[in-house]
């Protein structure tokens, strides 16, 4: 196994993708085929890298050779590991499903040409996150995904994109001047070196607060979720499921960073309930707009929003001012779990939604009725991650429901544990219309044919947020390695 | 009082007095060109603080380019809306909301900035302690080159990237056509002449400004850039047209630069440290990379600013 670490692992989950991605732009015709290759690879990459850090714990190299803080470190641990894992299992399933729509045709096309390089860009943008160590890496990674992002919203309108650009460009330069106040307050960019060198004094905390407002902005959380509903709910189906599985967990990764790795000792009560409490409103008013929207994939999106109140109830289930607690590190996990399982299961049901629109030209609930008949295998993944989003056994969502709610009770905190509750009951209502309607009645309607490989895509990747919910020991263990210290004592 | 203060003074009230006329006005043509003053002060504040690599980025893309890329969307809304799109009907509250939300930010960074350690190197020291393992003598270029180059090599690939979003949005059937608008200049017109005269001084001052960027201020992006704005003039003053999208050749002249740099990133991988250059060879990588890249670029900036295709072509 130590022959794992001679291998540039981590410099090629972000360097294959760039190749690719300038590839993609002179391959012409053919860059819709790069993923063929691509793909396996970069699994293969994944899963080395989950064996290299489950058998020697968390990695660190420098890049150049230049050591930190003159250069740039990147690293992965258990967290790492499980996020390049996921983005590279959703990737090239997304890619084989978004091949119809931007590979078959014989002559060049606007979105043909475009979408390939913003693909392979976001994957390499997203693995910078995730094995990024250092703070202003991760602000050139957050502009390559935003700008990869923006444009394929405007493949879906333009007005929603650029209500996106300005919200996102706005959290860009919070989190950037905060950015520039830890470097002048510490002199390092490194997350390690920073989270010793730094005291929770006013310009750090001033920098944490306009970081995690900047990076709130492009996670949409209750109230900066406005952007996302519109251009989620209109981008083409492959797009939507790659910005709800995988690019707004990626700022959310940034927050994790910062407030558990970078500086654990400035989480104040104000803070870890306000997150928290926003959270609580994206929970409860993201479900009941998503029960009263028309169109399945609205209904999809605003759920994201909802979802994504989950997220920040990790802090205060975490409790900043007592870590030691043995819930912490539990309520951690969970929300951790959210983010996978969501990932997974919001990847299908928007490429679920997509093959509905292939087949019946349109996504409105009530014009849909009984083409659960008509597509049941598309339907069955509809359902399958439609359970794990609700959070109903066995599903992953399930696990990281049961783990933040079981956290909450321990910690007496019966607020978030009731929230939880309501968002469960509003998702099943919210996901039963669409389902009600897709099993109406007894006619089987007319359908524009819809191949069968592709809908063994949402299928595949509902099965797998239903799996990580039977089989939750190997992720909530990998998940350990490298547990930001504060939540050491909880593991006990 | 000495006249460096007078100075500085006087700048920073100039400073903020642009700005504000900037995001004050009503008038939108007024802001913009508020806006490349404003651009062109900044530049001048960074060579105060000693800073002239930000400087010179800040002239050619804050101040230059930026302004190039507003005063066209100025005269496209013009076009579009007729009354070059100001809007006086702003609403009240929203404005004083982000007014108080700009005033307490600032406030609290002005409290911050002034409880920061006075003086404090930063990574100084440790950067002139190895520039001379870098390859060049430009503590800039070593950064960005050699001792940071994974954060470089990536925002070349956002440029192109950037790129890529403003082509995804051509309309569907102007795809593959020639970026821009027709532009019309008299043969014998003063931008037909400065065409032609002013290319050759362009292109030598580029070729300039990458090679001393090595051991002076200069480099890759500030180079790119004059090399776009030389390309701008000819294109404007009628002389060539931009190429159209489709053309192969073109894709390649796009990526090469950032290509060249992401090769000898994976092939110093083989050798044992991503992106890592041996000391004997440093310089000459780097500067195989950066006349790499300034091609690169000044093709990504001129395009970025030609747009989408123009109808009819």
């Amino acid at each position: 196994m130590g022959a794992l670490l001679t291998l540039p692992l981590l410099e090629l989950t972000v360097g294959l993708p760039l190749a690719a991605t300038l590839l993609a732009i002179v391959s012409g015709r053919f860059s819709s085929g790069l993923v063929l290759g691509i793909g396996p690879a970069m699994l293969a990459l994944a899963v080395l890298l989950c064996l290299a850090v489950g058998s020697h714990g968390p990695l660190e190299v420098a890049v150049g050779g230049w050591a930190v803080p003159l250069g740039i470190a990147l690293g992965a641990d258990g967290l790492s590991a499980v996020f390049v894992m996921t983005g590279a299992i959703i990737m090239p399933a997304v890619a084989l499903f978004a091949r119809r729509a931007f590979g078959s045709d014989p002559a060049e096309t606007t979105q043909s040409f475009t979408f390939w390089p913003l693909f392979f860009a976001m994957w390499a943008a997203l693995n910078a996150i995730f094995v990024g160590r250092d703070l202003f890496n991760f602000y050139v990674a957050l502009e390559l995904l935003t700008l990869t992002a923006v444009a394929m919203v405007a493949y879906g309108g333009t007005a929603a994109a650029l209500r996106y650009m300005i919200f996102a460009l706005m959290g860009s330069l919070a989190y950037m001047t905060g950015v520039a106040l830890l470097y002048a307050s510490a002199a390092t960019l490194d997350i390690g070196l920073l989270s010793e060198a730094i005291e929770p004094d006013r310009a750090v905390v001033l920098a944490g607060g306009l970081m995690t407002a900047g990076l709130l902005a492009k996670t949409a959380l209750f109230p900066l979720h406005a952007w996302l509903p519109p251009a989620h709910g209109n981008a083409p189906a492959p797009a939507s499921a790659l910005l709800s599985a995988l690019v707004v967990k990626a700022s959310f990764f940034i927050i994790v960073r910062i407030w558990f790795h970078v500086m654990p000792d400035a989480q104040s009560p104000w803070l870890v309930q306000t997150l928290g409490l926003l959270g609580a409103c994206a929970v409860i008013y993201g479900s009941l707009l998503a029960i009263r929207q028309g169109r399945l994939k609205l209904v999809i999106a605003y759920s994201t929003v909802a979802q994504i109140g989950y997220l920040f109830f990790i802090f205060p289930l975490a409790d900043g001012s007592a870590f030691a607690l043995p819930w912490a590190a539990g309520a951690w996990t969970g929300g951790i779990f959210h983010a996978l399982s969501h990932a997974f299961a919001k990847a299908a049901l928007f490429l679920a939604a997509g093959l509905i629109i292939e087949a019946l030209g349109h996504d409105r609930i009530a014009d849909m009725k009984g083409i659960a008949r008509a597509l049941p295998m598309t339907m069955a993944a509809f359902g399958l991650a439609a359970l794990s989003i609700m959070g109903l056994p066995p599903s992953g969502g399930f696990m990281a429901k049961y783990l933040m709610l079981t956290s909450a009770l321990a910690g007496g905190q019966i607020f978030y544990a009731l929230v939880m509750i309501a968002g469960g009951l509003l998702a099943v209502i919210y996901l039963f219309r669409p389902l009600n309607a897709a099993f109406a009645g007894s006619h089987v309607p007319e359908i524009a044919p819809v191949p069968k490989a592709r809908q063994t895509i949402p299928l595949a990747l509902a099965l797998i947020a239903t799996i990580i919910g039977l089989a939750s020991s190997i992720p909530y263990q990998f998940l350990q390695i490298g547990l930001p210290e504060v939540l050491e004592g909880g593991t006990e | 009082m000495t006249a460096a203060f007078v100075f500085d003074a006087m700048l920073c009230l100039l400073l903020v007095g642009t700005a504000v006329s900037a995001v004050a006005g009503r008038d939108l043509f007024a802001s913009i060109a508020f806006f490349v003053t404003y651009g062109i002060l900044i530049g001048l504040a960074w060579l105060r603080l000693g800073a002239v690599d930000v400087a010179l980025a800040e002239a050619a893309i804050g101040a230059g380019l930026t302004g190039v890329l507003l005063i066209g969307a100025w005269s496209m809304l013009q076009r579009r809306c007729g009354d070059g799109g100001n809007d006086p009907a702003m609403p009240v509250l929203p404005k004083l909301a982000a007014a108080a939300v700009s005033v307490t930010v600032t406030g609290m960074l002005a409290l911050a900035v002034l409880a920061l350690p006075v003086g404090a190197p930063g990574l100084v020291p440790l950067v002139t302690e190895n520039l001379s393992e870098s390859g060049v003598g430009n503590p800039v270029t070593a950064v960005l080159l050699n001792f940071r180059a994974y954060d470089t090599l990536m925002e070349s690939i956002v440029l192109l990237i950037a790129l890529v979003a403003v082509w995804a949005l051509t309309p569907k059937e102007l795809w593959g056509g020639v970026p821009g608008l027709r532009q019309h200049a008299r043969p014998d017109g003063v931008l037909a002449t400065f065409g032609r005269l002013l290319p050759p001084l362009g292109l030598v001052v580029a070729v300039y400004v990458v090679w001393a960027g090595s051991e002076m201020p200069g480099g890759a992006f500030q180079a790119g850039t004059i090399l776009a704005a030389v390309w701008l003039l000819v294109v404007m003053a009628g002389i060539a047209e931009e190429p159209r999208m489709s053309s192969r050749l073109l894709r390649l002249a796009l990526v090469v630069g950032p290509a060249v740099f992401l090769g000898v990133g994976l092939v110093g991988a083989a050798f044992g440290s991503f992106l890592g250059l041996p000391v004997d060879f440093a310089k000459a990588l780097i500067l195989a990379i950066e006349f790499a890249l300034t091609f690169s670029i000044a093709v990504t900036l001129a395009l970025l600013v030609a747009g989408t295709p123009r109808e009819g072509t």
